[in-house]
């Protein structure tokens, strides 16, 4: 027998409730490079930091001194755990600034290094970060040129949290952000999707796969360099962090007020990556990465920037995923795998906390 | 409809119904624990996850759902130790390892979930642990199918059944339902051409004048279900009335831990709770939808509810009826 409720009275009334959206209190999600990150920014940040270069709301900020474009970025990291398959949070904290450089089409010229360390951290582990971010520094021939220390309550802290910052010289003479995006624009991306966030997750819940998935943490600026020698006219480049493919895709269409287009078909994932994300409920274009990027530029020149990308083992895996259009502007669609096009919408919150 | 939250998400994913033939509308089903979880047991969660001195371990998507007014996200950044967990029995690992601790596992969802969760209560029972229970909100995909079909405002004329529930249960509870109602049930997976195949099995069975339960999802799903994992279901639980949100109270609806497991009822252990304020309920979005009453006849329309603040789907989208009305017509 069924007993109706009040609700069956009238009818049936099945719909998701609506996530709460006002927060009073900072969540994770406000960290998570979505949609809270974005209302986060816009909300406290915006308003009271307002300047030129902020407002071109790029990876870094350009500006000119003494007749030079410097580029100028920082980015802090609480990855957790420190150490996992295919590097550790020292390898994050120099690539991750210097791509953020490099995504302002820019060589780094030097680097800073800010450790907060919790009272207990053996010294061991500090070392072997600190080893990490000389090497990685070397590999792309940029110094780590000033740095700080500081020491919180054993409790208080959770291990190692590390902030660089980087200047780099803008080594191009037009500017690379989305401002420049013109319709018709090919998207480029440099490879696989999704490598890093699955790395940190299966460490973190102890996932295991046939083979280790690794993250994909590695500097770009060498394959930008590249591209950026030979001429072409590079509009926009963004690296795919936080919130991963979607949330630079939409935070680009949003900037530049143009419309994106892309075919899922043809976005690089690799069958492992999938089956985890499939397997822990995520989706894969939103999973953070920390060696890939989008390129857009004129079509006509699309062929040739993959062909110089693929030369270079950061854009081994380059491969044009959508164009770039003004049909509906801010929105970013997708085609799917049977044919239908959906809006790829920002990501709320976060998929993963604590990923960089 | 498709019952499960899971062929929901394809659908939407995927765009499917831009593929059908308009004649076919597909009607999203209450197979989505996030959607039919009662606003009352999210108060209690949050009661409990607010406590000193517990863990509340809890799948992920639970954690943005509002109760009343606030959601399990806002108590973890409160200070409450809250955990997502992907199992129950990492939630188990967790009692283990923290004896001095109460580590309550928000059991939610429909039959796939509860044998696991039925495993872990069992798993506690066994070793012993005192530190472990769980806040049941388990419910069952058949009452609420009868529910649908038996409300006077039904305009279902076929089901896409659960596959990954059908896994478990197998196929013949759904014999009597086909049977009584006269309606195609047809078990279904989740990819894209499942879905597909599901509707156009159901399709021919429309055209034929023919009602059965059939199998799509044969791949998966056996006839007889998978009977241990039943047996762990009825080993630990016992059939309940449950209130669902948006199809109200359900007599014989859910699952409850059986008189030998109360010991692990977090309900039971945490209980009594607070009553349960009755403002979440103002939102009257499903009258909205079907036109039964207009925006201005809400209470809470333009006040409590406003795109900035909304409590109910017509006020979230652009195009809901709510927020046009806020828009264009207040005064």
């Amino acid at each position: 027998m069924i007993v109706r409720g009040e609700a069956m009275e009238n009818e049936i009334n099945l719909q998701c409730p609506v996530p709460i959206q006002g927060h009073d209190r900072i969540q994770m999600g406000h960290g998570g490079g979505g949609k809270l990150s974005q209302q986060l920014i816009e909300s406290i940040f915006v308003p009271l930091f307002s300047n030129a270069a902020l407002l071109a709301r790029h990876d870094g900020a350009v500006f000119e001194a003494g007749g030079q474009r410097i580029a100028f970025s920082t980015d802090s990291y609480v990855v957790r755990p420190l150490f996992f398959p295919g590097g550790n949070i020292g390898d994050l904290a120099v690539n991750g600034t210097v791509n953020d450089l490099a995504m302002c089409g820019a060589r780094p010229l030097a680097l800073s290094a800010g450790f907060i360390i919790e009272e207990g951290f053996p010294m061991e582990s500090l070392k072997k970060v600190a080893e990490t971010m000389s090497a990685a520094a070397s590999r792309v021939g940029v110094p780590i040129v000033t740095g700080d220390t500081k020491v919180v309550d054993k409790g208080k802290g959770d291990g190692l949290y590390i902030n660089t910052a980087g200047i780099g010289i803008v080594e191009c003479g037009f500017t690379v952000d989305p401002s420049r995006m013109r319709e018709g624009d090919s998207v480029i991306v440099s490879g696989d999707l999704g490598r890093h966030g699955v790395a940190i997750l299966a460490v973190r819940e102890g996932l295991q796969f046939e083979t280790v998935i690794q993250t994909d943490c590695q500097p770009l600026w060498g394959v930008v360099q590249s591209l950026l020698k030979a001429g072409l006219e590079i509009h926009c480049l963004r690296d795919l962090t936080r919130g991963g493919l979607t949330a630079a895709l939409n935070e680009t269409a949003q900037t530049s007020g143009l419309s994106i287009h892309v075919e899922e078909a043809k976005i690089p994932l690799r069958e492992d990556v999938k089956g985890a994300c499939e397997m822990l409920g995520l989706d894969p274009l939103g999973v953070a990465n920390e060696g890939r990027f989008i390129l857009f530029l004129p079509a006509h020149q699309a062929e040739k920037a993959m062909e110089i990308m693929r030369r270079d083992s950061a854009g081994a895996g380059a491969t044009m995923i959508g164009r770039v259009g003004k049909e509906r502007p801010g929105l970013v669609t997708i085609q799917s795998l049977v044919g239908v096009e959906r809006i790829l919408d920002m990501p709320s919150g976060e998929q993963l906390p604590r990923i960089c | 409809m498709e019952i499960c939250g899971g062929q929901t998400h394809s659908i939407v994913r995927f765009g499917l119904e831009e593929l059908l033939p308009k004649e076919i509308s597909l009607v999203h089903g209450p197979g989505c624990p996030v959607c039919v979880t009662p606003v009352e047991i999210l108060d209690e969660a949050m009661e409990i996850a607010a406590r000193p001195g517990v863990v509340f371990c809890s799948f992920g998507d639970m954690l943005r759902v509002p109760g009343t007014d606030q959601d399990l996200f806002s108590v973890k950044s409160m200070g409450g130790d809250v955990r997502i967990v992907y199992s129950p029995m990492d939630a188990l690992q967790v009692a283990r390892e923290n004896t001095e601790k109460e580590i309550v596992f928000f059991a939610v969802g429909f039959e796939t979930t509860a044998p696991a969760n039925a495993m872990a209560v069992y798993q506690a029972h066994r070793e012993g642990l005192k530190n472990f229970s769980i806040l049941v909100s388990h419910v069952l995909v058949p009452p609420a199918m009868e529910a649908i079909l038996s409300s006077a405002t039904n305009r279902v004329q076929g089901f896409l059944a659960a596959g990954h529930v059908c896994s478990i249960m197998g196929l013949d509870e759904y014999r009597p339902l086909a049977l009584r109602y006269k309606v195609p049930i047809v078990v279904t997976g989740f990819e894209p051409v499942d879905i597909l195949e599901g509707l156009l099995l159901c399709v021919k069975q429309l055209e034929a004048g023919r009602f059965a339960v059939e199998n799509q999802y044969a791949r998966v799903v056996r006839t007889e279900g998978n009977p241990p994992a039943r047996h762990m279901i009825t080993e630990v639980f016992e059939v309940v009335s449950r209130k669902w949100r948006g199809l109200g109270e359900i007599s014989r609806s859910g699952l409850g831990l059986n008189p030998t497991y109360y010991a692990y009822d977090a309900e039971k252990k945490f209980g009594p709770f607070l009553p349960h304020a009755a403002h979440g309920q103002e939102c009257i979005s499903g009258e909205i939808l079907t036109g039964v009453k207009k925006p201005r006849q809400c209470p809470a329309f333009g006040g409590k509810c406003t795109p900035e603040h909304p409590l109910g789907a017509p006020m979230v989208s652009g195009e809901g009826a709510c927020a046009a009305y806020y828009r264009y017509q207040r005064g």
